[in-house]
C-alpha cells in the first residue's frame, strides 16, 4: 500500500505542485522501513517507508502519541537526547545516511533546522537570538552577522516590527512574535530542512495566519516538513500530506487529494473529524 | 444540590482548615520573634558601647562593702541595674547597681557592685573627666594640673588648661603615630632587608664557598642596614621620651592624687558636660575609630580593623575557590554524568559531606593543606629558610581553601538545582541550532543558573564567614601584626597569619583576663560581624537580582 501511495505522490506531485522548482528531487528525504523504540516494550514508529519532496511542504497528521512527531525528531537526530531508545532502517536526506557514525549530528543539525511547539527564545537580545546558530559555528564577522540579522528577520516577515529594538530582549516578543523569531533563528545559518512541530499551536488566528503565510514563501528556498493537528492548516499549507496512526503511516498523498478523495477509510474518518 | 448549598459546605471545610492557619503562624512568629530578640540584645548592647553615658558620683553610707580605699565616694558609669537574691537563708532581694569605675591601676578593678541600700547620695559632677589611655583602660577623675616640660604648670582653674590640654594630646596622638611608622614600616623594611641576605648567605653550602667579593659586599650592606638601624631607634626613643615629658595630674574621685603622662592619652572628655547632639558626635567617632584602628590591650581596648579586614579577605578567597570547584562538579553530575546509583550515592555523600562537622574540616586542612601542601611547598621554593616555615604554617590561603572545601557542597547542590530548572525547551532549541553539549552549558544554561549559582555562594559565604572553630587550626591568630594584603611586594601575602571577627568574639569573651571588662567589645565585634556577613549578603542578592531580570527565562 505504501509503495502506491508513494507513486502516487510521485505523479501528483508533479501535477499538483507547479511551483515546484525543476530538478527537485522527490525523494530528498527517504524513509525506509523505519521503526523506532523509546523502550523495549514501547514501539511509537513501526515500518514507515515514505519519501519527502524537495522545496515543498509535507503535513503530517494524524491523532496525538501516533508518533509524527517522534519521526520528525528524528529527522535532525533531536532524539538522540533520550537515553534507551533503539531504531532499525534508515532515513537518507539528500542521498546521505543520517545514522552514519561518521555524520557528525552537530553539522546534521544546522542542515536540518528545527521549529518546536513553543518558542523557546534565548534569555538574549533579538539580535543574538537570531544569530546564535552562527555564533556556535565560531562566524563572528559583525558586518556578516548584521546583515544575516537582517535576511533572515526578513525572511520571517518580523523585520519591520524589531528592527529598532534588536538589542532588547528577545523575552518581550508577542507569542507569534517569538514564533517568528524561531523561524528567524532556524533560517539564519540557510539550512536545508525546516521541521515544525505544531509551530501554530500556541497561537491565536491572526499569528497563525501570518506564519502561514510564511511557510507557503519559505517552500522556495527550503524544504519544509509540518507536524499540525489542524485540518485546515495542513490544507492551507501543504503540498503533501501523509496521514499518520499507531505508529503507522497510513497514507501519503497530495493535500488536495487526500481530502478530497482519501484512499483509505481510517484517514477519511479522521478528517471528517469522526475521531481522533 | 444547589449551587447555594454546594458554598454553604465548601464554606465549613474551609472553616474545620482555620485552626492549622493560627497553629503553623504561631511557629512561624515564634521563631520571628527569637530572631528579632537576639538581633536587639546585640544591636543594643553592641550599640551601647560606644555610647558616652553620662558618669554618676555617689556617697556611700559609713560601713558600707562597696568603699574603695577608705574612702566614702565612687564614681562611673551604670553598666548594670539588677536585683539580687542573697546568699543568707532568708534570701532577701536587693537590688543592686553595677559601676564601671576605671583606673584599674588604682582599684585593680574595673567594676564595682553597689546595693541601693548603700548609696547615701548622688550626683553627676560637671567637672569629671573621663580620658581613654593607652594602658589600664579608662581613667576617671578630677582634672587638677598639668605639669609641662619646661617646669611650668597650669592648674586645671587657669583659662589656658583646656586648650593647653587639647594641643598636647593632639600632639601625642600624632607623634604616636610617627613613632608607630618608624618602628613598623621603616624599621620593619629593614629588618626585610637584613633578612633577604641572611637568606642568601643560607643559599651557599657553607661560609667558605661564599665568593669574597660577594661576601664583602654583603658585609658593607649590612653595617650600612645596621646604622640606618640604629639612627632610627634612636630616633624612635627620643620621641619616646617626648611623649611621656608632660604629665597630667588629676585626683581619683576616692582619694589620691595620680598622674599620667599626655602622650598616652588617646581621648579624653567631660561626660557630664556633653549635650545630646554632642554625645552623638562623640558615639559616631567612637564607632568610627573601632572600626579604623588597630586593638590594643590584649585586644581589649582599641579597634577591630584587622579582624574585619583578615574576614573580608578570607571570605572573599573562599568564594574564589568555592565557586568554580563547585559549579565544574555540579556540571559533570548533572550534565555529563549518566545518572544511576553511583550518581545518587556521590550526591548522597556530597549533601552528608554538609553535616561533617566543621572541626573535622579543620583537621583535615591541618594535615592536608598546611602540613603535606604547605610543607611541599617550603621545601620546594623556601628551603632555605627552613625550619622556620612560611607556608607549611597556618595562612589565610589554607584557611580559604580549607572553609571553601567545608562549604563545597551548598554551592554544588544549590548549583544542580538550578541547573535543573533551566527549561528543556531552551536546551533543545540550542542543540537543535547545531551547538555542542558544551556551547549549550556555556551559552546557556550557565547563564541561566547564575542566579541559582550565586544563591548558593551567598549561603556559602554566610557560613564561611560565621565559622571558627576550624579557622583556629588553620591560620587565625589572637593578634597579627601585618594583614594579608598591604603595600609591600608582592602585595598579596597568602601564606600570612589573619585575625577574624568570629575567633576575636570567642578570645574577647573567653580568653580576655578580664572578661566582663571585654563584654562590650563582645558585643560591638558580633554587631559588626552581622553587619559584615549582611553587606556582603546584600551584594550578592544585588547581584542575584541583576542577573535574574537579565536571565529570566521565558513565561510564554
Amino acid at each position: 500500500m505504501t509503495n502506491t501511495t508513494a507513486e502516487n505522490t510521485t505523479e501528483e506531485a508533479v501535477e499538483t505542485a507547479p511551483t515546484t522548482p525543476e530538478g527537485a528531487k522527490l525523494d530528498y528525504i527517504k524513509v525506509e522501513d523505519f521503526s523506532f523504540n523509546y523502550t523495549p516494550e514501547v514501539r511509537v514508529l513501526d515500518k514507515i517507508t515514505m519519501d519527502i519532496p524537495e522545496k515543498q511542504v509535507t503535513s503530517f497528521i494524524g491523532p496525538s502519541g501516533c508518533g509524527k512527531t517522534t519521526l520528525l525528531r528524528n529527522f535532525n537526530r533531536m532524539n538522540d537526547l533520550i537515553p534507551g531508545i533503539t531504531h532499525e532502517g534508515t532515513i537518507h536526506i539528500d542521498g546521505q545516511e543520517i545514522f552514519d557514525k561518521k555524520l557528525e549530528v552537530i553539522s546534521l543539525r544546522k542542515r536540518i533546522r528545527m521549529i518546536f511547539q513553543k518558542a523557546n527564545p534565548f534569555p538574549k537580545s533579538i539580535y543574538e537570538n537570531v544569530v546564535y546558530s552562527l555564533r556556535v559555528a565560531g562566524r563572528n564577522n559583525k558586518a556578516l552577522l548584521d546583515e544575516v540579522v537582517e535576511t533572515s528577520l526578513r525572511g520571517a516577515a518580523l523585520w519591520d516590527e524589531v528592527k529598532d529594538r534588536l538589542h532588547d530582549s528577545a523575552l518581550g516578543l508577542s507569542g507569534g512574535q517569538m514564533q517568528r523569531l524561531s523561524i528567524a533563528h532556524a533560517i539564519a545559518n540557510q539550512p536545508e530542512v525546516l521541521l515544525m512541530d505544531e509551530p501554530c499551536s500556541a497561537l491565536d488566528p491572526i499569528a497563525t495566519a501570518k506564519i502561514e503565510e510564511l511557510i507557503c514563501k519559505l517552500k522556495n528556498k527550503f524544504t519544509v516538513i509540518i507536524v499540525t493537528h489542524n485540518m485546515q492548516q495542513a490544507t492551507r499549507v501543504s503540498d503533501q500530506t501523509a496521514y499518520f496512526y499507531l505508529g503507522k503511516m497510513i497514507e501519503m498523498n497530495a493535500t488536495q487529494e487526500i481530502f478530497r478523495n482519501p484512499s483509505c477509510e481510517e484517514t477519511e474518518r479522521y478528517i471528517s473529524g469522526k475521531f481522533g | 444540590m444547589t449551587p447555594f448549598e454546594n458554598s454553604k459546605s465548601s464554606k465549613k471545610s474551609s472553616g474545620r482548615g482555620e485552626p492549622m492557619v493560627w497553629f503553623t503562624g504561631m511557629w512561624l512568629s515564634f521563631g520571628m520573634l527569637m530572631i528579632i530578640v537576639l538581633l536587639s540584645i546585640i544591636v543594643k548592647n553592641g550599640f551601647s558601647t560606644f555610647w558616652p553615658s553620662p558618669v554618676l558620683q555617689i556617697e556611700l553610707v559609713e560601713g558600707s562593702e562597696a568603699g574603695l580605699r577608705g574612702s566614702s565616694k565612687l564614681a562611673g558609669d551604670i553598666r548594670k541595674e539588677q536585683i539580687r537574691t542573697t546568699a543568707s537563708e532568708t534570701g532577701e532581694a536587693v537590688p543592686e547597681i553595677q559601676l564601671f569605675i576605671g583606673n584599674r591601676e588604682a582599684y585593680n578593678t574595673g567594676f564595682r557592685f553597689v546595693m541601693e541600700s548603700d548609696i547615701k547620695s548622688r550626683d553627676f559632677p560637671e567637672g569629671i573627666m573621663r580620658a581613654e589611655r593607652l594602658e589600664y583602660g579608662d581613667m576617671i577623675g578630677y582634672p587638677a594640673r598639668l605639669e609641662l616640660a619646661d617646669g611650668s604648670t597650669i592648674k586645671s582653674t587657669d583659662d589656658s588648661f583646656a586648650s593647653t590640654l587639647h594641643d598636647i594630646v593632639k600632639e601625642g596622638n600624632k607623634r604616636r603615630h610617627e613613632i608607630e611608622h618608624i618602628e613598623k614600616d621603616q624599621i620593619g623594611a629593614i629588618n626585610r632587608s637584613m633578612e633577604s641576605i641572611k637568606m642568601k648567605r643560607r643559599g651557599w653550602e657553607s661560609e667558605e664557598d661564599i665568593p669574597e667579593k660577594t661576601q664583602k659586599e654583603m658585609e658593607e650592606k649590612q653595617a650600612e642596614l645596621q646604622a640606618d638601624y640604629e639612627e632610627l631607634a634612636s630616633e624612635a626613643k627620643t620621641l619616646r621620651e617626648l611623649q611621656s615629658a608632660n604629665t597630667l595630674h588629676y585626683l581619683l574621685p576616692t582619694d589620691g592624687e595620680r598622674s599620667v603622662p599626655t602622650g598616652s592619652i588617646v581621648d579624653y572628655y567631660y561626660p557630664n558636660q556633653l549635650n545630646l547632639f554632642q554625645r552623638t558626635l562623640r558615639f559616631f567617632k567612637r564607632v568610627g575609630s573601632f572600626v579604623k584602628e588597630d586593638p590594643r590591650e590584649a585586644n581589649t581596648e582599641g579597634g577591630i580593623f584587622p579582624a574585619i579586614f583578615g574576614t573580608f579577605v578570607m571570605t572573599l578567597l573562599m568564594s574564589v575557590a568555592v565557586v568554580p570547584f563547585g559549579v565544574l562538579a555540579a556540571i559533570y553530575l548533572r550534565e555529563y554524568a549518566k545518572q544511576g546509583p553511583i550518581v545518587r550515592s556521590v550526591r548522597i555523600a556530597v549533601n552528608n559531606l554538609a553535616g561533617v562537622p566543621s572541626i573535622v574540616f579543620g583537621v583535615f586542612g591541618l594535615g592536608f593543606f598546611v602540613y603535606f601542601m604547605g610543607g611541599s611547598i617550603d621545601s620546594l621554593f623556601f628551603s632555605e629558610r627552613l625550619p622556620t616555615p612560611t607556608f607549611g604554617t597556618g595562612g589565610v590561603i589554607w584557611a580559604s581553601l580549607t572553609l571553601a572545601l567545608m562549604t563545597v557542597p551548598v554551592v554544588i547542590v544549590s548549583t544542580e538545582e538550578a541547573l535543573v530548572a533551566v527549561p528543556r525547551g531552551v536546551r533543545e532549541a540550542s542543540l537543535a541550532a547545531g551547538a555542542s553539549k558544551w556551547q549549550t552549558i556555556q551559552r546557556i544554561v550557565l547563564p541561566a543558573s547564575l542566579p541559582g549559582i550565586i544563591t548558593g555562594l551567598i549561603l556559602a559565604m554566610a557560613r564561611g564567614a560565621g565559622e571558627v572553630a576550624p579557622l583556629m587550626l588553620v591560620g587565625v591568630v589572637k593578634l597579627a601584626p601585618t594583614l594579608p594584603l598591604d603595600t609591600i611586594a608582592p602585595f598579596i601575602h597568602l601564606e600570612r597569619k589573619f585575625m577574624h571577627l568570629g575567633f576575636h568574639i570567642y578570645d574577647l569573651g573567653f580568653q580576655s583576663p578580664d572578661s566582663e571588662a571585654a563584654k562590650p567589645m563582645v558585643f560591638a565585634t558580633t554587631l559588626l560581624l552581622i553587619g559584615l556577613v549582611i553587606a556582603l549578603n546584600a551584594f550578592a542578592i544585588i547581584i542575584r537580582e541583576r542577573l535574574r531580570r537579565k536571565y529570566k527565562t521565558s513565561a510564554f
